[in-house]
């Protein structure tokens, strides 16, 4: 043994709680990484869905005073802004970072110490956000925050978003460079483009999204940070600056993320409809060609959510047509899994039945954005109910039931341990029910012209019923949510352990090593040989997949408190620059501790160039020790 | 002197060669750089004879091109296994170009 694994040995002995801790903050394994974005968006879910609960709360009836003018504001910019960039985004790669190495036959990500680098810039940068609420209040602008009302006209609010998302934001762009770099680079041998998983394909396509879509909304929250900062006039009209020109910034970003958190869903889905269908994937080829298309078309269409800004009949119809172009693309996948389950022999666990229940309220969802893409309708529904129930279609019924058919589907793989089929289906039905009840009626709200962000309406204004349904529906919503935690609280105590196939039935490389696997992944290398390859084996009759190369030592690398001391380091630089904006008096000081914040940064990442990384090895004997064991 | 060893001395031979073009490729894509700069610069001395339009042309041309040389001959563009950077270059260089066409074409309102 080496001196690290006896270090790792020692920790286990030992297992203080500091001990523990550290392992966790100091972790470059890509599973364990999963873990923690598990946690970090799992707790931002439920604030953000605790904040929606207050928001329906106060619109379950006419003229109600529960959140009143900016207080409302404030939580409907924090429940958007932290659903999409806190607990949507960092699920998708908790998702990513446990399936994807696995899928492909790798034993770890390209970049181990940028995975853990992304991860604590996001965990950070939500802390960061929502602190806001205890020193001074929160954003009020929007989850868009579009100027000048963010750079103008609103508190230091504003800094807490633009600075704690662009923390978040960088840490996400880091995670997705290692995704595309390991997708491209560390497949097993014969694991050629033309049979990656589903999965993995649309998260090299996501990623390829986040590297280009990005890059514009951290130019735009710059700028937005220096209007509001430093009396910059980017975005000032008075001053010859240009508030338009963050619309478009932003949607140019914006857009692309929609489909970022959607592709990776509709990558679930496709594992698990074809799993649970026992067929190989319908259409593969389409799918890839699908999945790419979309991608591309997504950068084409970003003013259909700039209609009533007025660019003009040429614009608005142009991209009125790429905007629909982009259904066609995914009318083709929702036919393909149509076709997966045409004949199959189905089986409805709980992931399945997400992914069943998915086809349709993403149909919905979709059908609804065409609809919006029309710009002469579009004047009419434009910051209506029905542009939130449309997108809630699209998030919820598509992303959300993703990630949750995805979390029911590889539970057993990360965790070890099966979650409890009958609270699935419990939380299922009345997630599935309670997000119908709530969303459905509006699109009733919007045709009648209940615009959305306001706080409250009328009681002769023909919205009561509806708002009434949509609140009840939302105490669907948060009961299966809370079964889910107590599931998941359940199976940790005592579920039964899974096999490494946990439902028998696996078709791809993550079902061939135990559950949860060894930190190595693969003590073999494996030789993909087509399609599913786990599964051709098993109809060979193999209960392995063939390896790739004989068994050996296996170098993997150390752990590393770098990437969390980064994170700090930048947080720090965070909240100088927040605080120097709160009173005139203490500013210098302020913009001192955000120099030191960037300074502290730039000696860490010189340590980390000047530091080699040896790393450590797993040696065959223990390797034979290790899979003996996990049989 | 055997045959193995004839092949290796050839063979360093070549490399040695693929350098000292590669140096001269570098010495001759560096001073075209400084020229182009120059030129783009002249441009716009001379401003007063030449049209607008031209001289906006003729910088973003020099521009482009430089970045070309950048990208081939001091990143190693142009050796092999270089097709993902390509694509990827390419690909994203493809939609900004789109973007930028759009908001000159049809999309900005002043
Ligand atoms: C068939 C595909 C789709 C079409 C044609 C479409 C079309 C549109 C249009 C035209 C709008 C602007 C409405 C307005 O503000 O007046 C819009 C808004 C929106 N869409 Fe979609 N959409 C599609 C799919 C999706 C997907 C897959 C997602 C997310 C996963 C999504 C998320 C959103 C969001 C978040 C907004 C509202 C943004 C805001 O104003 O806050 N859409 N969609
Ligand atoms: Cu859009």
């Amino acid at each position: 043994m080496t001196a690290n694994a006896h270090a790792l040995a020692a920790y286990n002995q030992r297992k203080g709680f500091l001990s523990w801790l550290w392992t966790w903050l100091s972790t470059v394994d890509h599973k364990r990484i999963a873990i923690l974005y598990l946690f970090g968006g799992g707790l931002f879910f439920v604030i953000g869905g605790i904040e929606a609960l207050l928001i329906r709360i106060q619109l379950a009836v006419p003229q109600n005073d529960f959140l009143v003018g900016s207080t409302y504001n404030e939580v409907v910019t924090m429940h958007g802004t932290t659903m999409i960039f806190l607990a949507a985004m960092p699920l998708v790669f908790a998702m990513m970072n446990a399936v994807v190495p696995l899928q492909i036959g790798a034993r770890d990500v390209a970049f181990p110490f940028v995975n853990a680098l992304g991860f604590w810039l996001f965990f950070l940068g939500g802390i960061v956000l929502n602190t806001s609420w205890f020193l001074g209040g929160a954003p009020a602008g929007g989850w868009t925050a579009y100027a000048p009302l963010t750079t103008e006209f609103l508190g230091t609010g504003s800094d807490f978003y633009l600075l704690g998302l662009q923390l978040s934001g960088a840490g996400t762009l880091m995670g997705a460079i290692n995704f595309m770099v390991t997708i491209i680079n560390m497949r097993a041998p014969g694991m050629t483009f033309m049979r990656m998983p589903l999965f993995t394909w649309t998260s090299l396509i996501t990623s390829t999204l986040i590297l280009f879509a990005f890059p514009p909304l951290t130019v735009g929250f710059f700028l937005e940070f220096f209007d509001h900062i430093f009396h910059a006039n980017f975005f000032n009209t008075a001053k010859g600056g240009n508030a338009i020109i963050f619309e478009h910034i932003f949607w140019i970003f914006g857009h692309p993320e929609v489909y970022i958190l959607v592709l990776p869903a509709f990558g679930i889905i496709s594992e698990v409809v074809a799993t649970f269908s026992k067929k190989r994937l319908f259409g593969y080829t389409s799918m890839v060609f699908a999945t790419v298309l979309i991608g591309f078309l997504s950068f084409m269409v970003w003013v259909h959510h700039m209609f009533t800004v007025g660019l003009g009949p040429m614009a608005n119809s142009l991209f009125a047509l790429a905007t629909m172009t982009i259904a066609v693309p995914t009318g083709m996948k929702i036919f393909n899994w149509l076709f997966t389950m045409w004949g199959g022999q189905i089986h409805f666990t709980t992931a399945n039945l997400f992914a069943v229940g998915f086809v349709p309220t993403f149909v919905m969802g979709g059908v609804t954005g065409v609809m919006l893409a029309v710009p002469s309708a579009d004047s009419q529904y434009h910051d209506s109910y029905f542009v939130i129930a449309h997108f809630h279609y699209v998030i919820i019924g598509g992303v959300v039931f993703g990630l949750l058919a995805g979390l029911f589907y590889w539970w057993p793989k990360m965790f070890g341990k099966i979650l409890n089929e009958t609270l699935g289906k419990i939380t299922f039905w009345t997630f599935f029910i309670g997000f119908h009840l709530t969303f459905f009626p509006q699109h009733f709200l919007g045709l009648i012209g209940m615009p959305r962000r306001y706080f409250t309406y009328f009681p002769d204004e023909g919205f009561n019923t509806w708002n009434l349904i949509s609140s009840i529906g939302a105490i669907g919503m948060a009961i299966g949510a809370i079964v889910l935690v107590i599931n998941i609280v359940i199976t940790t105590a005592k579920g039964q352990k899974a096999a490494g196939d946990a439902w028998g039935i696996g078709r791809t490389l993550e079902w061939s090593i135990p559950s949860p696997p060894p930190e190595y992944n693969f003590a073999q290398t494996p030789l993909v040989k087509g399609i599913d390859t786990f599964w051709k084996e098993k109809m060979e009759g193999n209960k392995k997949v063939t390896p790739a190369e004989p068994l050996g030592d296996i170098h993997m690398p150390n752990p590393t408190i770098l990437p969390f001391l980064m994170s700090i380091a930048l947080t720090i630089a965070a909240y100088g620059f927040i605080f120097a904006n709160q009173t005139s008096a203490s500013r210098p000081l302020c913009l001192v501790i955000a120099a030191f914040g960037i300074g502290l940064m730039l000696l860490l990442m010189l340590i980390h160039s000047i530091k080699d990384d040896p790393g450590f090895h797993y040696h065959k004997e223990e390797i034979i020790e290790i899979e003996k064991g996990a049989e | 002197m055997d045959t193995a060893n004839r092949q290796s001395e050839m063979l360093d031979y070549i490399a040695k060669q693929r350098r000292k073009r590669d140096l001269q490729h570098y010495w001759v894509s560096f001073a075209l750089m400084i020229v182009f700069t120059v030129l783009a610069f002249l441009a716009v001395y001379f401003r007063k004879s030449i049209n607008d339009y031209l001289i906006a042309f003729f910088i973003v041309t020099m521009a482009v091109v430089q970045v070309i040389f950048q990208l081939y001959y001091f990143m190693h563009m142009k050796e092999k296994d270089h097709g993902f950077p390509a694509l990827f270059l390419y690909g994203g260089a493809v939609v900004v170009f789109v973007t930028v066409l759009s908001f000159v074409t049809i999309v900005w309102i002043s």
